[in-house]
């Protein structure tokens, strides 16, 4: 496999279509580079989520053409997915997590997947979970965690195997803002410590302004803009991560994505 | 299995997708299907080891029919036919059937008292010989008696016995459709629970899927379930069927007929019969394989 270092993502005009209804989203063409943190903003229904899909795999586009670390998506066979969706991290707007397991099988399940030794498994996912504040109710049901608990659930899967794509949709819609800044600084610490790329799709707007100089790509009724020029220019490659402990500042169980 | 492609730990398959054990029907269809098999199976490999017996003791045989009105000449003739077919080479013993064998014979139809010089009896000469004798062979040995003796009739005892082999033949055909039937109505059964359970679970597929979960994985996961559901079904099926066939081959055996006794199972039948719940959960898994091979072939 080949892969080209100045870009992890690119989109060339890409449309995605439902039946013979107009197009959700029209003329996409982006690149995104590696270790850069960018925030998806847009109304509802402008098409955050059906682009969000087209990143995380889980849908191809009607036409155009997505390269992703390297390789054309379009043409890639289907066996050949896996492989590329582990290297992805993917925090969704309804959690998806899964119902009859605990929430620490729930976060351990990307590492197990990947064939993580199980001694490896708990380290990590006891301190991902101590970081996100749910060391306690880590034998809980989904069903019996609040949806602030369960989003941090979410996010702990979603980055458990240090991605070299981080993709979240609305990922501070739950919690508080205390808890929320502080899940934007684990993303932070990913994205600097590890060199993940990290798209966050939120509404939230005091979160953006947390972050200094943030890249924004903007969706309206399907089409791209990019007041920040984000798509543009490459941006600086990573942010300095805010002093403090993190999961990633000490060697953990480390997944097959990272970069770093 | 490809790099990526790491087996999940059993625990862990146990947990994403729990078994139902006995609560669903599955178990339940394979332990009535597993019992028919099995009854169908013994039923069929008794109707064969019944016919084996019946041709041993029955097809190496033939009967000699001396029809003579007078005694003493019946007895004369009897004699010199023995003589002419003691000389014959496929012949290994032979007996004249004293003429008190035969009026016991017929006292259920006659009645007792009767004599030979009232009811004039043919002699009879039970013939055994080497091997299962071709039509030609016994034609031979009828024109080596015609010299000897005319009037004479050889009965093998085979070709009056052919019916009742064509009948058990057309019953151990039975018995294998039955079979190949009941496996099909096996398959069947596991192809739609198997399509259920991946309905029921669809979403936790998706979401192993854009974890980087493969085919593969999924697809072991959900023949574990199986797996575990058709072994059950299986072992309270076999123990069924066996526990029937047992008291059906007690209740024969205690009818005490020489031709039903044949008619018992061997320990290599009874290895067949052991290996049959082993068929049924392979084939349960062979078809949960494919089947959720094909469901994982229709998503992204």
């Amino acid at each position: 496999m080949t892969e080209r270092a100045s870009e992890i993502v690119k989109f060339d005009n890409v449309g995605v279509r439902y039946g013979a209804d107009q197009e959700v989203l029209s003329d996409l063409s982006f690149t995104l580079y590696p270790g850069s943190f960018y925030f998806l903003t847009g109304a509802s229904g402008a098409g955050k989520t059906t682009l969000l899909k087209l990143l995380y795999l889980a849908q191809r586009p009607s036409r155009g053409g997505i390269r992703m670390f390297g390789r054309d998506m379009i043409t890639l066979p289907r066996a050949d997915l896996p492989d590329f969706r582990r290297r992805l991290g993917v925090v969704f707007q309804d959690f998806r997590l899964i119902e009859h397991i605990s929430a620490f099988d729930n976060v351990a399940l990307p590492l197990r997947l990947a064939g993580v030794e199980e001694p490896r498994v708990l380290k990590a996912v006891h301190d991902m979970l101590d970081w996100v504040n749910l060391a306690d109710r880590a034998q809980a049901l989904p069903a019996t965690l609040s949806g602030g608990e369960q989003q941090r659930v979410a996010i702990a899967r979603a980055v458990i195997a240090r991605p070299q794509l981080l993709l979240a949709d609305e990922p501070t819609g739950n919690v508080d803002p205390e808890m929320a800044l502080k899940l934007l600084r684990l993303f932070e610490a990913l994205n600097a410590r590890v060199g993940t790329t990290v798209v966050v799709a939120t509404h939230d707007v005091q979160l953006i302004q947390q972050m200094p100089d943030p890249l924004i790509m903007r969706l309206h009724k399907g089409r791209l803009a990019d007041p920040t020029r984000a798509l543009r220019y490459p941006p600086a490659r990573t942010r300095s991560p805010q002093p403090g402990r993190d999961p990633f500042s000490a060697e953990g169980a480390g997944g097959n994505g990272g970069q770093a | 299995m490809s790099d990526h492609d790491h087996p999940i730990d059993a625990r862990e398959a146990a947990r994403l997708l729990p078994t139902s054990r006995f609560k669903g029907p599955i178990p339940w269809v394979i332990a009535i299907l597993m019992a028919l098999v099995v009854i169908a199976a013994a039923g069929g490999l008794a109707l064969g080891n019944l016919a084996d017996t019946a041709r041993a003791d029955l097809s190496n045989a033939v009967t000699v029919q001396i029809i003579e009105a007078n005694p003493q000449t019946r007895a004369e003739r009897a004699q010199a036919a023995a003589a002419a077919l003691a000389s014959q080479p496929l012949v290994v013993s032979l007996r004249i059937v004293p003429e008190e064998e035969l009026i016991g014979l017929l006292e259920p139809w006659l009645g007792t008292g009767v004599g030979g010089e009232d009811v004039p009896i043919p002699a009879l000469i039970d013939v055994e010989l080497s091997r299962r004798a071709t039509a030609s062979e016994i034609a031979g040995l009828q024109t080596a008696l015609d010299r000897a003796v005319p009037g004479t009739k050889i009965d093998a005892q085979s070709t009056w016995l052919r019916p009742v082999y064509d009948a058990l033949a057309a019953l151990q055909w039975l018995a294998l459709a039955l079979i190949a039937l009941v496996a099909i109505a096996t398959a069947g059964a596991v192809w739609l629970a198997a399509r259920s359970a991946f309905a029921n679970h669809r979403e936790t597929v998706q979401i192993i899927h854009l974890l980087g979960g493969t085919d593969n994985q999924i697809t072991r996961i959900f023949q574990r379930s199986v797996t575990i559901e058709a072994s059950l079904g299986a072992l309270v099926g076999a123990a069924v069927g066996v526990a029937v066939v047992w008291l059906l081959g007690f209740q024969f055996a205690a009818l005490g007929s020489g031709m039903i006794g044949g008619a018992s199972l061997t320990a290599s039948d009874w290895v067949i019969v052991a290996a049959i719940p082993l068929a049924g959960v392979l084939l349960a898994l062979l078809t949960a394989r494919i089947t959720i091979s094909l469901a994982l072939r229709a998503m992204l």
